[in-house]
């Protein structure tokens, strides 16, 4: 296996390694062959830095976060503000860049550009927040139910099935239905409410597959407490299949928020979404595209950074799929 | 077998009532009020308001209407939409035209799903590989129903291909373009799913006998790395059954089919307990019944595999 990763990972540097200067001084030291192993993590940092794709995810994310922390930055234009009179669906002017009438005006006249960048912060908040509910409540059944075994894990189990035989995005309709308040974090519980069971799931798995490991049996025996166990031993080694699905899964919940958003079950006015602003732009798809199209692609391309993301992850994290 | 397809479906029974009683317990115990719902902001008289409560039963302790509930299921008896018509009529309509719909995206998953996979997985690292995951994350990327927007502003308002309305579900041709748009997402992760199985398995030892029997390569490739890289391609799509009634709520919308997905929507509006209910209900039953038979499925394509 060594000698696969490192031909691999020579490759990857010889294509990058001439413009990356900052890689340059670092890479003979973490190379495999200068003695000391790195650890898994330390593998997986290695690999993600020689991927082209992990670094246009990043640049990608950053720049969305950006926007999403400091919206003012980007456009000074008043999202909410309408001016029917003068700008009642005004088509973009795609060479004002960064003015208020980049990708025209709605149906309100409100500046779509405004929209479209006010809107990141929801998303944003919305799919970060998900993931870390579901990666905590999920993480902790799945390793409580993973390492004690026995009847807590039948009743955790059977309690996973259950909420893993609802469907998800119906499930979320049916919650978010009974609220007419929806802000952001009604829309993250109740999409955590039936998110979690997968990641609940992986993370028994692979509990049970780091519990049965010579080095847990060794701690054991030398006499090591329940919580030194679970948090020395067997989470640090069990973490990496949770991290991948939960990164994977980040993107999903993105677009679902903006798929329940568009149904009008999710995020409501005022919080400016873009699955509402979609909905909004689906009237007018046949003679104003551009109502639609724009909110669409940031949508889209927020999702693309966050799945390719996962992808990345997925591939250093995860050698079994190289 | 017999056996093992018994006790499966005695282990389906916890499940099956927990999964109903969560969702009933969703519906009802939330907040918000169906009944005041139906008078508007208006408002109506409490007396009104009580009567009604009675006729549905709303007045009942919440464990009463679950167990009512359950009885008359029994009976096949869903309970009566607030307008008055059995939800079981209203599901019978509706359903099939769904079901239709569900294999045309099925069909079309499959069909594409498989062969991107295939193409990809016999060329690892090469041109058509990094094509085919280039084209799947972004797929992915693309929520159901901007996907649905645009295959319907492409192909049926722009090019007039096809009706952007599906008036007749029995019109296998109208129900392509939504078919298409339902299959999309669940066809890139067929596509990757396949991709990564043909090319671990190109490697297993049943690969290099049947080389070196001297069978053709296209019996190698399409028998016997194919029926090996199925397994988990179905266990898949058992999983993802649950994954095509969320996208049917948005396609049926986009298209203006009359299915379950626009039954529910409909149902959720007016907060329609029984409705929304009846048709989980059913959803969760197809659901473990089709994971029943990916199980079976298994031994079908792996030999190995028997049930006791």
């Amino acid at each position: 296996m060594p000698d696969v990763t490192k031909s691999k990972t020579d490759a990857a540097v010889d294509a990058i390694a001439p413009p990356a200067a900052d890689a340059a001084p670092e890479a003979p030291v973490a190379k495999p062959s200068t003695g000391k192993p790195r650890s898994l993590w330390g593998d997986a940092w290695f690999d993600l830095r020689h991927r082209p794709m992990f670094w246009t995810a990043a640049v990608m994310l950053f720049v969305l976060l950006v926007i999403a922390a400091f919206p003012g930055l980007f456009t000074s234009a008043d999202p909410r503000a309408g001016d029917l009179t003068n700008h009642y669906l005004t088509k973009p002017e795609l060479g004002h860049f960064f003015q208020a009438d980049w990708f025209g005006y709605d149906i309100q006249g409100r500046s779509i550009y405004a929209r479209v960048i006010h809107g990141t912060r929801a998303s944003i908040l919305v799919g970060v927040g998900v993931t870390l509910a579901i990666t905590l409540i999920g993480g902790l059944l799945g390793l409580l139910s993973g390492y004690f075994g026995g009847w807590i894990d039948s009743i955790i189990s059977r309690i996973t099935d259950i909420f893993f035989g609802l469907p998800f995005l119906l499930g979320t309709m049916v919650v978010l239905n009974a609220f007419t308040e929806r802000k952001v974090y009604v829309v993250i519980a109740a999409l955590a409410f039936l998110g979690w069971t997968s990641i609940c799931r992986v993370m028994r798995a692979s509990v049970i597959s780091a519990k049965q490991a010579d080095y847990v049996t060794a701690a054991r025996a030398l006499g090591a407490g329940t919580s030194r166990m679970i948090f020395r031993h067997v989470l640090p080694n069990a973490l990496a299949p949770t991290i991948v699905v939960a990164t994977i899964a980040l993107g999903g919940f993105i677009s679902a928020e903006a798929t329940l958003s568009y149904l009008g079950l999710g995020l409501a006015d005022p919080t400016i979404s873009w699955g509402i602003d979609i909905s909004a732009g689906s009237e007018e798809i046949r003679n104003n595209l551009h109502v639609l199209i724009f909110p669409a692609g940031m949508l889209f391309l927020t999702v693309f950074a966050f799945i390719m993301l996962g992808d990345t992850v997925r591939d250093a994290l995860d050698p079994k799929l190289r | 077998m017999g056996r093992y397809v018994a006790r499966r479906l005695l282990q389906m029974i916890p499940v099956f009532l927990g999964t109903t009683l969560l969702i009933f317990l969703m519906v009802h115990i939330l907040p918000g009020d169906p009944i005041r719902a139906m008078f508007g902001d208006k408002g109506a008289d409490p007396a009104q308001l009580a009567s009604l409560r009675e006729k549905f039963g709303l007045d009942q302790p919440l464990y009463m209407q679950y167990f009512d509930y359950m009885k008359k299921l029994f009976q096949l008896n869903f309970g009566e939409t607030f307008g008055g018509r059995p939800v079981w009529d209203e599901m019978t309509a509706a359903f099939p035209v769904t079901i239709r719909l569900t294999i045309v995206a099925l069909v079309i998953e499959l069909l594409v799903g498989l062969s991107l996979g295939a193409w990809a997985g016999l060329k690892v690292g090469k041109a058509p590989d990094t094509g085919v995951l280039l084209f799947t994350l972004i797929v992915i990327s693309v929520p159901v129903f901007i996907m649905g927007y645009l295959a319907r502003y492409v192909f049926a308002d722009t090019l007039g291909w096809v009706a952007p309305n599906v008036d007749d579900s029995m019109d296998i041709t109208q129900l392509l373009l939504p078919g298409f748009v339902l299959a999309m997402l669940s066809m890139a992760y067929v596509a990757r799913l396949t991709r990564t199985t043909f090319a671990e398995n190109l490697r297993a030892d049943y690969m290099r006998t049947a080389l070196a029997k001297g069978l053709p390569r296209r019996r190698i490739v399409g028998v016997h790395l194919l029926r090996n890289s199925l397994i988990p391609v179905v266990t898949f799509i058992g999983t993802d059954i649950g994954g095509f009634i969320g996208g049917a709520v948005v396609t049926e919308g986009i298209f203006n089919v009359q299915g379950v997905g626009n039954l529910l929507f409909r149902a959720l509006q007016q907060r329609e307990g029984s409705t929304i209910v009846g048709i989980v209900t059913v959803f969760v039953l197809i659901i473990l019944v089709i994971n029943l038979i990916v199980d079976l499925l298994y031994a079908v394509l792996d030999p190995r595999i028997r049930y006791a």
